[in-house]
């Protein structure tokens, strides 16, 4: 039977077993968005198409599956860059699809042309430009398996005008060949023994686990494997949530901004274990000086990953999954090895917790944003989906917040973007419409994607936005105070608007607290309220997100204060 | 260091775009590139002469092997292989240096391609140290023009 091309693709999409899908509609699409009418694939229409990217990402982050959004030619094409980038930085399954002008007319600078498969080139896992109709099925097959296997990613699919309106038949192929992409690797055996071995060696082991551990789904079996073997874990920001947040061998986020515990535990080891981790540099600080005493095992499934930052010592390259319970069947039946002296590593380790815990003012009469986070914490459910912008909310978030379960904190972390968290919400949301899920925001970065509480409004979506208000984009004004003199330089939100109003004016819940004595009321009524809610949370404007690694410092040397003295002798070290 | 590093890749629009933006957004250098169908018309072979050590070269095959339109990448250098480059260079060539100028040539087992009274056009092949040393020589009467194919390599067999 013949088909047009609009109607290859949805029937393809639906044998992806997409369920949901973000877009926004324009000129070269309206065969697409003729066929999607009455089709049974439900497409949530944002209000703009960065928001159609990003909540794709917080679905695929949220779920798992291949998050899908679309966007017209040129400027809605070049607007999906940088949700595609975000999920490029954290290896999340995204297909892009993108409409472009008919394909006698490429290059010739068509109204609304853009070259966005050259745009998109270096954030993207693969791309495709389709100029024939009936290589439609076999594309979108393609988009997806490269999209969801391997270290995930997004795929960018363009679709000139007459490919949708052209005819073709429908014909799916069975299974994926593409000679140049074998995603599923086995470990090396010999290498995992290896590990065993450095493992039955060291003194001073560490776990530190990446977002490969949440994309693998691998939770349980690192649990089994810290567990057994008695290795503390620390996580990066994107692994949050991979092992448990009140377990005893958890040691908090490290990095930049991680806890004093988990960075003087990475710099005094003698044995790194990475699993699905990179060495980012908000993790490593100054290369140079990272885990000095260490050598380093590093577990992944890209073999590029390895010695990219630093050198390793010992690579198993391979799906986590794989390699990890790989590793636990190797040790079931041994007898677990540690000795005193492993025994007296742990007692060191956690007298570095109990030295230096993450602090604030808990008795200032402002309401300290931590808390605000530590009482949201305390009073949501286990199966809370958070999401945060990008700022000081999220680092807040990530030390505050409680992450019991992989894929409940949903977090722009290798780009950094605001703007993120809102719409990834509303995607995680549309995926789990029962749980609570909340985007921990900042009144700069709420104000990147304010646009979609229209998206909200018109489903009823019931997110709730906690805007942590300090009338500042607060980390810039933070490194501007510690490192410039205090020199605010555009970093003062001076004209904020009223954001319950705004709220109002969507026909959206709107809630201001702004004495710390109402905290706790105004989030359970926020919790409570069917629909969505904007809170606007107004918070200590100078607080700082403690403790700090400056740029170009090493782990261990960390700032807990914005006193003067400290901040001099750091500003010297950048 | 240089190394000689063959790729196979899919014979499709946008592939060498890829690989040259490989190099371009890490800011690793390409010597030389040529590419051209193997015996497969679905495929076609690149060889890429770049320069870095070996962190850089590392990182360098393991990116193309990434690309999911990259079939096989193979580092030659460090391995037994033939490595050919031509070049096309017009000499000038005055009446009292034309003599000399065949006579290098014709060392170099060069063909003469095209001839004016006042320039020669050379064919030289070679690796190259040879193509290299051709072109010191003649330097010294003047080249007009030079142009070269970059280097083709191919494995040895024994």
């Amino acid at each position: 039977m013949q088909m047009s091309g609009a109607e290859l693709l949805i029937q393809a999409l639906k044998d992806e077993g997409v369920q949901i899908m973000f877009g926004y509609p324009g000129g070269v699409l309206l065969d697409f968005y003729n066929a999607l009418f009455g089709s049974g694939l439900r497409h949530i229409m944002t209000r703009h198409e960065q928001a159609a990217a990003h909540a794709a990402d917080g679905y695929a982050r949220a779920t798992g599956k291949v998050g899908v959004c679309m966007a017209t030619s040129g400027p809605g094409a070049t607007n999906l860059v940088t949700g595609i980038a975000t999920a490029y930085m954290d290896s999340i399954p995204i297909v892009a699809l993108t409409g472009q002008v008919a394909t006698h007319m490429i290059g010739g600078d068509a109204f609304q042309e853009a070259d966005i498969v050259g745009i998109t080139r270096p954030i993207t896992k693969h791309s495709y430009l389709v100029t024939k109709t009936e290589d439609l099925p076999r594309i979108v097959r393609e988009a997806f398996y490269i999209a969801g296997t391997g270290r995930p990613g997004p795929v960018v699919v363009d679709l000139p005008k007459d490919v949708l309106s052209g005819k073709g038949k429908y014909s799916r192929p069975d299974k994926v060949e593409i000679r140049g992409y074998r995603p599923s690797v086995n470990g090396h055996k010999g290498q995992m023994k290896r590990v065993l071995t450095e493992i039955r060696k060291a003194k001073r082991p560490v776990i530190y686990a990446g977002g490969g551990i949440i994309i693998s789904g691998v939770a349980e079996e690192l649990l089994l494997f810290a567990e057994r073997n008695r290795i503390p874990v620390t996580t990066t920001l994107l692994g949050l949530g991979g092992f448990p947040g009140d377990h005893p061998l958890f040691l908090g986020m490290l990095g930049m901004h991680g806890t004093y515990q988990a960075n003087m535990t990475i710099h005094s080891s003698d044995l790194v274990i990475a699993i699905g981790a990179r060495f980012d540099d908000r993790v490593t600080g100054n290369v140079a000086k990272f885990a000095p005493e260490a050598k380093v095992v590093h577990i992944d499934i890209d073999p590029s990953a390895i010695s990219k930052n630093i050198a390793v010592h010992l690579p198993v390259v391979g799906d986590i999954r794989e390699i990890l319970s790989s590793l636990n069947n190797l040790q079931k039946d041994e007898e677990p090895v540690w000795n005193e002296i492993r025994e007296s590593w742990l007692e060191r380790v956690d007298q570095w917790g109990r030295e230096r815990p993450l602090e604030y003012d808990r008795t200032s009469s402002q309401i300290k944003p931590q808390y605000v986070i530590e009482r949201l914490s305390e009073l949501c459910p286990d199966d809370t989906i958070i999401t945060t912008e990008v700022g000081q909310n999220q680092m807040w978030t990530a030390q505050f917040f409680r992450f019991r379960h992989p894929r409940t904190l949903l977090s722009s972390g290798g780009l950094g973007a605001m703007g993120y968290g809102f719409p990834a919400a509303m995607g995680a949301q549309f995926a789990f419409p029962d749980r609570l899920v909340v985007d921990i925001a900042g009144d700069g970065s709420i104000q990147m994607n304010i646009q979609e509480l229209a998206t909200v409004a018109q489903h009823n979506l019931p997110v709730k936005i906690l805007i942590l208000n300090n009338c500042f984009l607060g980390m810039v004004r933070q490194w501007q105070e510690l490192f410039y003199e205090a020199r605010y330089s555009s970093t003062c939100l001076v004209s904020n608007p009223d954001f319950v109003k705004i709220a109002e004016a969507y026909g959206v819940k709107g809630i201001r607290i702004d004495r710390k004595e109402d905290v706790d009321a105004g989030l359970k009524e926020m919790m409570e309220h069917e629909g969505p809610v904007v809170v606007n949370c107004i918070v200590d404007r100078e607080e700082c997100v403690f403790p700090m690694v400056p740029a170009g410092a090493a782990t261990n040397e960390m700032m807990f204060s914005s006193k003067k003295k400290q901040a001099k002798k750091l500003r010297a070290v950048k | 260091m240089r190394h000689t590093i063959s790729v196979t890749v899919e014979n499709k629009f946008g592939v060498l775009a890829r690989v040259a933006g490989l190099f371009s957004g890490r800011g690793f250098n390409i010597e030389s590139l040529s590419v051209g169908e193997t015996l497969d018309p679905s495929v076609s072979r690149m060889t890429i002469v770049t320069r870095g050590d070996d962190r850089i070269i590392e990182q360098v095959i393991k990116q193309l092997r990434k690309l999911i339109d990259v079939i096989k990448v193979s580092d030659l250098t460090g391995t037994s292989f033939v490595e050919r480059e031509l070049i096309l260079i017009k000499v000038k060539a005055k009446e009292s240096s034309r003599a000399e100028i065949l006579r290098i040539n014709e060392i170099f087992r060069g063909k003469t391609v095209d001839v004016s009274p006042d320039t020669y056009t050379f064919l030289i092949t070679g690796d190259q140290d040879k193509t290299d040393a051709f072109v010191r020589l003649v330097k010294p009467f003047g080249i007009k023009e030079i142009v070269r194919t970059g280097k083709v390599a191919i494995a040895r067999e024994i």
